[in-house]
């Protein structure tokens, strides 16, 4: 096989650390919200080529499970952020701050 | 019956719990009167029964062990109860004293707040006392020790509200820890010595079979004898420590007749004889005990004179009549000295019992007609025959006993110590000489008292005097009956010269007592020996001496009542200083009391407040540092946070790597 | 027929890490929106060819149907403009680097590494015998059956959570 595991893995960190970059330097935290999407993917990549190459269900459930995470994530911090919104008239991580000092 | 032993501290016990917990509940008074009395009582059934047995059986020493206490090693200390001749005394004197005193109380604190603790406390009292004389070793006397001078402190400040009465507690509870304190060094110092020996015993009856262990006369036994001498000095009121006992007349009336003049205080003087095998083996001892009992009898004895507080005036004959038994331990007259401790009991009950008659009647009055008076002091008092007289009757005779006139209660008991420190082998003319000085000033000060409160004019307040009634019969029939043993409680311990006179009526307190103190004064050969006109001579002199001391007394504050204030104006110091009970007080403060309170405001202030506080201070301090600094570390940006995990993840997977 | 196969990997991993730059680098919300879509289909490609049909139709259903519209949703409802959304240059920079780094080791460690060679039961063909759905559904409710359970409250309380932080008036 010409297109190895390896050539799905160094994709999967390719994308990882594109979704880590936009983590970090994003204000908008929908935008935000999305770069932790595309993370997650890329490790879903990873799990699937692996097991597919290793010959075991058990990685595909664990992205299942992801996805179901994904999903839940994704309904609660998409509301939090509507409430933060109508408090703030922002969702800028920025404003994120009632931690500060 | 002897298996039943722990029967005889457990009611009181029972009675304690019942009242102290629930005591509340009840809210009748007689009940909780009736339980705490029925307690006692129930227990004297029990001496007496033991007693009884003891009379006719041959064994005189019985043990009963209801459990193990500590077991370490080859020491095994038990709760034990031991009864032979001096505890089957003791035990009869304590709840039989006791029972009549709860009794009285029922009518003396009728309608005073906190009743059931009052009786609770008393329950305790009795308790912890029991568990003193009947224990078989001495750290079952010692709970007992610290048992009753707890309950002492509880009941002299049975008036918390009243800071006289608090601090008096306080003074009380904290001389008695001196004493404890060498109690306990004392015990520590005898446990270590024996096992020098190779036996680990703390055990009375085995004490007293390997005392032959430790050398005779020797500085360790001398040692261990003066640390529990200063034990006894402590709970007895003897110089140096008796500072505390006339201030614990703050306490109820019954509490003084009970704890500060019967049971408690003799303590010490029981705990001598107890361990008589152990004393007897170092003379120095003996001689010092000796010689403070005397000096307590006679110094304590001038401070009465010039005291106008009825109590007081009886709370300094106690320290002067716990002197002479100190006298007679010290002496080797053991069994006199006990003989003195049980008559005393009986006389000075009755006359606290007595005086608290009169104190309870004047309170009555003036509460009657609200005055604020003090009912204590005698110059308010006078002409109270006519008004009480029952209690003056049964005062009367107590007096007449305390006085050692013939045949009452201590003309046999304090003649007994005077001839043996007149006559005994450790015994000197001089311990003799002021032992019957004492006696007559006693005889003095006791006939002052009853002069001032019973005879002459009426001085009570003409608003109040119409309305002092006789006490009820709760309290008159105990006064009766302490009255007729203070009168013929005497009779058991007749001496041999007055029973060979009469026709052969033996000692019988020294026949009961011999299983005791017979060994330890064979061994020692400690007795007194002197022809019968000796004997008698010392009779005579010292009924003289209280004769006359009736006589001044008569002279002075009934006859020419203008005496006593023109002797006060001629020496004025003088009466002033015995006023002052000499300055003890005083001096204690100057010397003890202000140094160890500077002592511990300095400790407080420098090693308190700057080592210790400093300490824990510096620490939560560096921690408010340090947390300061890293707190800039959170700047409470999500992104920071962000950025913190991904070198993390960098560190992490580095260190994967490039292991 | 392998280079058909290079080829479409190539291909689609382009379009896949390109798409991936575009939802970082966007300024519209929605364009980045847009192109994770993308990025979703290409794995869902990619899932395919690793022989797990039902885990690319998932993708497609709960990820680029569910999730996305929901985000594109969210975008729309808040009305977010392109606002300056890129944070500090030196901020940037420190991403990237770090970022940088990361990949870089990685990279090595798969480099150094090797994936252990022990294999299961199932292949290609056993997935095209038995069927890749009742493959995952044998497996759910077998050997997983409590996590999934666990997945489904998880699921409710989401939910639940999720309607009571958006309610005006709790």
């Amino acid at each position: 096989m010409i297109v190895s595991v390896y050539h799905y893995m160094v994709l999967s960190a390719i994308l990882f650390s594109l979704g880590t970059i936009g983590v970090l330097t994003r204000r908008n935290a929908i935008v935000v919200f999305m770069c932790i999407e595309l993370m997650l993917n890329a490790v879903n990549l990873t799990f699937i080529a692996l097991s597919s190459y290793l010959g075991n269900m058990d990685g595909q459930i664990f992205v299942f499970f992801i996805m179901t995470v994904a999903a839940a994530e994704a309904a609660v911090g998409l509301a939090l952020m509507i409430t933060f919104y109508r408090n703030r008239e922002s969702i800028d991580v920025e404003d994120f701050s009632l931690l500060k000092l | 019956m002897y298996d039943n032993l722990w029967l005889i501290p457990f009611f009181p016990l029972l009675g304690f719990l019942i009242n102290g917990l629930l005591g509340r509940k009840i809210k009748n008074e007689k009940v909780v009167g009736a339980i705490a009395t029925l307690a006692v009582f129930a227990s004297f059934v029990v001496s007496c029964m033991c007693f009884v047995r003891l009379l006719g059986d041959e064994v005189k020493t019985h043990e009963n062990i209801i459990g193990s206490w500590i077991s370490l090693g080859s020491l095994q200390v038990d709760w034990g109860f031991l009864l032979d001749p001096l505890s089957a005394l003791m035990i009869l004197n304590v709840t039989g004293l006791s029972t009549l005193i709860h009794l009285y109380s029922i009518g003396y604190m009728h309608g005073e707040d906190g009743y059931p603790r009052f009786f609770a406390y008393m329950n305790l009292f009795t308790f912890a006392m029991l568990m003193l004389v009947l224990g078989n070793n001495a750290l079952v006397m010692f709970v007992g020790w610290e048992g009753v001078g707890l309950c002492s402190y509880l009941l002299i400040g049975y008036y918390y509200e009243k800071k006289s009465a608090s601090d008096a507690g306080k003074k009380a509870f904290v001389v008695n820890r001196v004493g404890d304190f060498g109690f306990l060094l004392g015990l520590f110092l005898l446990f270590w010595s024996f096992g020098q020996n190779g036996v680990w015993t703390i055990n009375f009856t085995e004490i007293a079979a390997n005392a032959g262990a430790l050398e005779n006369g020797g500085i360790i036994v001398t040692l261990i004898t003066l640390c529990f001498f200063l034990g006894a000095t402590g709970k007895s009121a003897q110089i140096p420590l008796y500072t505390w006992l006339p201030d614990a007349m703050e306490g109820p009336t019954p509490v003084s007749a009970l704890i500060h003049a019967a049971t408690m205080v003799t303590a010490g003087v029981y705990m001598i004889a107890r361990m008589n095998g152990l004393f007897a083996m170092s003379p120095d001892t003996m001689m010092v005990i000796a010689i403070v009992g005397a000096a307590t009898a006679i110094f304590a004895a001038t401070i009465g004179f010039a005291q106008n507080d009825i109590k007081r005036v009886l709370a300094y004959s106690t320290v002067s009549q716990l002197g002479f038994m100190f006298l007679a331990m010290g002496i080797g007259a053991f069994t006199a000295g006990i003989f003195h401790l049980l008559t005393h009991a009986f006389f000075k009950a009755c006359l606290f019992l007595g005086s608290g008659s009169v104190i309870h009647g004047l309170h009555h009055a003036y509460h009657h007609a609200h005055l604020n008076h003090d009912p204590q002091d005698m110059r308010n008092m006078g002409g109270m025959r006519k008004k009480m007289p029952i209690t003056f009757i049964t005062f009367f005779l107590s007096t007449l006993a305390i006085c050692g006139l013939p045949f009452f209660s201590a003309f046999f008991s304090k003649d007994e110590i005077l001839w043996w420190a007149f006559a005994s082998t450790r015994g000197h003319w001089l311990l003799w000489l002021v032992g019957t000085i004492a006696a007559g000033m006693t005889a003095f000060y006791m006939f002052r008292l009853v002069f001032m409160t019973f005879f002459g004019a009426q001085k009570t307040d003409p608003r109040a005097k119409d309305h002092i009634p006789e006490s009820p019969f709760v309290m008159t029939f105990p006064l009766m009956v302490l009255a007729a043993l203070a009168t013929f409680g005497g009779l058991i311990g007749i001496p041999h010269v007055i029973g060979d006179l009469v026709g052969h009526i033996p000692n019988y307190l020294q026949q009961f007592l011999a299983p005791v103190f017979e060994h330890t004064q064979t061994f020692h050969g400690i007795e007194a020996h002197g022809a019968a006109s000796a004997e008698f001579g010392t009779i005579g002199v010292s009924v003289g001496v209280g004769l006359v001391g009736i006589g001044l007394a008569w002279l002075f504050y009934c006859k020419y009542p203008e005496i006593p204030a023109r002797f006060c104006a001629r020496f004025t110091r003088l009466h002033r200083a015995v006023f002052n009970k000499w300055y003890v007080d005083e001096l204690y403060d100057a010397l003890i009391v202000n140094p160890t309170k500077r002592l511990g405001t300095g400790l407080w202030q420098i090693f308190d407040v700057c080592i210790v506080d400093g300490i824990v201070n510096g620490v939560a301090r560096c921690i408010r540092g340090t947390g300061g600094l890293l707190r800039h570390t959170q700047t409470g940006f999500t992104h920071s946070y962000a950025m913190s995990m991904v070198v993390g993840v960098v560190v992490i997977i580095a260190i994967c790597v490039f292991q | 027929m392998e280079i058909l196969q290079q080829l479409f990997f190539y291909v689609v991993a382009l379009v896949a890490v390109i798409s991936g730059l575009l939802v970082v680098t966007c300024r519209n919300p929605v364009n980045s929106a847009i192109s994770l879509v993308m990025t979703f289909f290409c794995l869902a490609m990619f899932y395919v060819t690793l022989h797990a049909p039902f885990m690319a139709a998932i993708q497609i259903m709960v990820y680029a149907g569910a999730i996305m519209v929901l985000i594109v949703f969210v975008i729309m409802l808040l009305n977010l403009g392109s606002a300056v959304a890129v944070r500090y240059r030196h901020a940037v920079t420190g991403a990237v680097v770090a970022s940088g780094l990361m990949l870089f080791q990685v990279l090595i460690m798969l480099k150094k590494g090797s994936v252990s060679v022990v294999r299961g039961p199932i292949d290609a063909a056993h997935v095209e015998a038995v069927g890749h759905t009742e493959l995952i559904g044998q497996s759910l409710f077998t050997d997983f059956l409590l996590p999934f359970e666990i997945a489904s409250i998880l699921l409710l309380v989401a939910i639940v959570g999720a309607v009571v932080l958006a309610k005006r008036e709790v």
